[in-house]
């Protein structure tokens, strides 16, 4: 079962073909990228379209490997004994699943998403070498070791924000999701916006492409960005005259909000504008 | 199967391992892939690279191991493997006066031409032909008071035959020898732990303490979880002398980025002074304020420089003596004031500790930082990060 573009979600040739050598050979897979280049979507689009479950697991600073297997509630069992509760006798009542636990024993091999992992401390890729590797772990409380029925795929998502340890590295597969060129971008909007006008849309491409090109952008825009503006310029009736006359004229575009966002970078684009009027 | 081709990989310096090796050949009998080499392309980067910075490293290996590099025009003639500094040029202060300029930029360009025509291989060293590590004026990484540099900006645009060819990647690529273990494990001892912000842990001895006072009634204690409470600013010299240590500060620096939670970090050129900056290539227009350094990072960050301290007396002790601009007060003031905001700190020192007494500067810079100058080796590391401490 290979993984295409769908409806809601194109892919350029070389990430399909990613996806199908993970799904194959049953190897994490390791995605890199601009912010809003969908890679979160990437885990979303495969789950729907092998229709299997996704299980995602959001990766924060405080976030330990531990929470992704299982927690052992001791509190709540210390107030349980207090309480003369009988579910005290069974320390299995006080264990709760992790992600990666419910991914393990799911009936249909479900899809696996860790999101943004350079986000956890240091050791965290480190602490989950053995379970990727193995897929299985073992529960201290209980003495049980829980295997895998059968290897989840899994999606992790990186920011860049630290660096990863080789011999994690050496266990996933790795793909850098390239910005895309104008061609697959347009086919992007075309799956988004169907009946968008092709003049705005090329007009706005333009506009869209010689933003990103300014070198002292502090925060590029991205395709996340770009769709988000043209959903204002379609929702406003922006024709593509009035954004071919700004253009021209230089200076901030229609709803510049959703493509800038910090006013370092709107006062960049104003004093540019103002110094081309100058010339 | 596929060694040689893994072996062209290990050349060009990408650290793959039989793991990955394996992996590859694993989804080729998978048929991932059918007999299809733009497919096995993308295959094989997926399977081997591990980081976007050795895509082109890889492109470079491909094209290598495929051959079929059909490169265009004159730029594009030299290919980059000449180019790369197999070994940085070490030169004497002598032979590097000993080097004249040849005469006018048009002289040059022009005979650039003619050399270029006459050549037709690679060439490293010598002081003729057009290559790396040489002392002739074209090429990059040696040493020519008027060369013209090739090979480490990219200018030259490059027509692309197939897509290992355009080299897509090449901004990303840096020769950082990136986890390097041993930095990393004397960096460690810089580790203090202490417990803050939001009490997330069960404290079990408070817990049990405060569960018996109340006669077996339980009275749960919390307590704040351990993390790195070190804090760092690194500021680093860069251009100029620096140039021939590039390598061990990038492994520095990539190991101080991956240890470190609280890492700040600045460029300077030769002594710190009214201004450092962030991004080399902006260095002109974004400039920070030392005194905007100092009013932002606590004194309890740990100070660390990294630089030769190889310059003119000028630079450190008079106002004006600033290489590259006109400074109001001297490099020592500055370098006082962050001494006096930041009690902890120390110089780390890329040249051989043998050689600083030869310099008036470094002996300049010793007596500023009361001794704490330590050689950029492990042994020197050791010895800084026990300083710190202190």
């Amino acid at each position: 079962m290979a993984f295409q573009s769908t409806e809601h979600y194109i892919v350029s040739p070389e990430l399909a073909l990613a996806v199908n050598a993970a799904v194959t050979l049953e190897k994490p897979l390791l995605i890199k990228g601009e912010p809003g280049t969908g890679k979160t979507r990437l885990a979303e689009e495969l789950a729907t379209s092998l229709g299997r479950q996704l299980l995602t697991w959001p990766i924060k600073s405080t976030t330990k490997a531990q929470h992704g297997l299982y927690e052992y509630d001791a509190v709540s069992r210390l107030r349980d004994s207090q309480l003369g509760s009988d579910k005290v006798h069974d320390i299995s009542n006080y264990i709760r699943q992790g992600k990666l636990w419910q991914a393990f024993e799911a009936e249909d091999r479900p899809v696996l998403l860790i999101d943004e992992i350079d986000k956890a401390d240091i050791e965290f890729p480190n602490d989950l070498l053995y379970e990727l590797d193995r897929m299985a772990f073992f529960v201290h409380e209980t003495g049980e070791e829980i295997v895998a029925k059968q290897r989840p795929i899994v999606i992790i998502t990186s920011n860049n924000e630290k660096e990863l340890p080789d011999a994690f590295l050496r266990r996933c597969f790795f793909h850098y999701i390239r910005f895309p060129d104008a061609d697959l971008l347009a086919l992007i909007v075309a799956v988004h916006f169907p009946n968008i006008q092709q003049q705005l849309l090329s007009v706005a491409l333009e506009v869209f492409f010689e933003l990103r090109e300014l070198p002292s952008l502090k925060k590029k825009p991205s395709t996340s960005e770009l769709l988000d503006w043209l959903k204002l310029l379609l929702a406003e009736d922006i024709t593509p005259e009035v954004l071919h006359d700004s253009q021209k004229k230089g200076g901030l575009m229609p709803m510049f909000g959703a493509l800038l966002k910090n006013e370092q970078d709107v006062a960049l684009v104003e004093k540019l504008a103002f110094m081309a009027r100058r010339r | 199967m596929l060694i040689q081709f893994f072996q062209t990989l290990r050349k060009h310096g990408l650290s793959v391992s039989l793991t990955e090796l394996l992996d590859l050949l694993a989804a080729l009998k998978q048929q991932v892939i059918f007999a299809d080499t733009e497919a096995f392309y993308y295959l094989a980067r997926l399977v081997l690279v591990k980081d976007e910075r050795d895509y082109d490293k890889f492109d470079r290996a491909f094209a290598e191991y495929f051959e079929g590099v059909a490169q265009v025009d004159i730029a594009a003639n030299i290919p980059d493997e000449w180019l790369t500094p197999a070994a940085l040029k070490q030169l004497t202060e002598e032979q590097k006066a000993a080097l004249k300029g040849l005469g006018s930029l048009d002289e040059l360009l022009k005979q650039f031409r003619e050399r270029l025509a006459e050549q037709q291989k690679r060439h490293a060293g010598g002081n003729k032909w057009i290559g790396t590590g040489g002392t002739s004026p074209f090429g990059a990484y040696g040493y020519n008071p008027e060369g013209i540099r090739i090979g480490q900006d990219g200018s030259g645009a490059r027509r692309a035959v197939k897509v290992w060819d355009k080299r897509e990647f090449r901004d990303l690529d840096s020769d950082a020898e990136l986890n390097n273990r041993s930095i990393k494990l004397a960096l460690r001892q810089l580790r203090r732990f202490a417990r803050t912000g939001a009490s997330q842990e069960l404290d079990l001895p408070a817990t049990i303490s405060a569960t018996s006072q109340q006669g077996g009634w339980l009275d749960l204690q919390w307590q704040p979880e351990r993390h790195n409470a070190i804090k760092v600013l690194l500021f680093l010299d860069v251009g100029g002398s620096m140039d021939d240590y590039i390598h061990e500060c990038e492994q520095l620096f990539s190991a101080a980025k991956a240890e470190f939670k609280h890492l700040e970090f600045f460029y300077f050129h030769n002594c710190v002074y009214e201004g450092v900056w962030k991004h080399n290539q902006r260095r002109r227009e974004q400039q920070t304020s030392v005194f905007d350094v100092i009013h932002t990072y606590g004194s309890d960050y740990k100070l660390i420089f990294v630089g030769d301290a190889t310059m003119g007396p000028y630079e450190i002790g008079y106002p004006g003596g600033s290489v590259e601009h006109w400074n109001e007060e001297p490099g020592a003031v500055w370098l006082q004031r962050l001494l006096q905001h930041y009690p902890k700190a120390a110089w780390l020192n890329p040249q051989p500790e043998a050689w600083w007494s030869h310099y008036q500067s470094i002996d300049m810079i010793q007596q500023l930082l009361e001794q704490r100058m330590y050689p950029l080796t492990l042994d020197g590391l050791n010895r800084a990060m026990r300083a710190l401490l202190n």
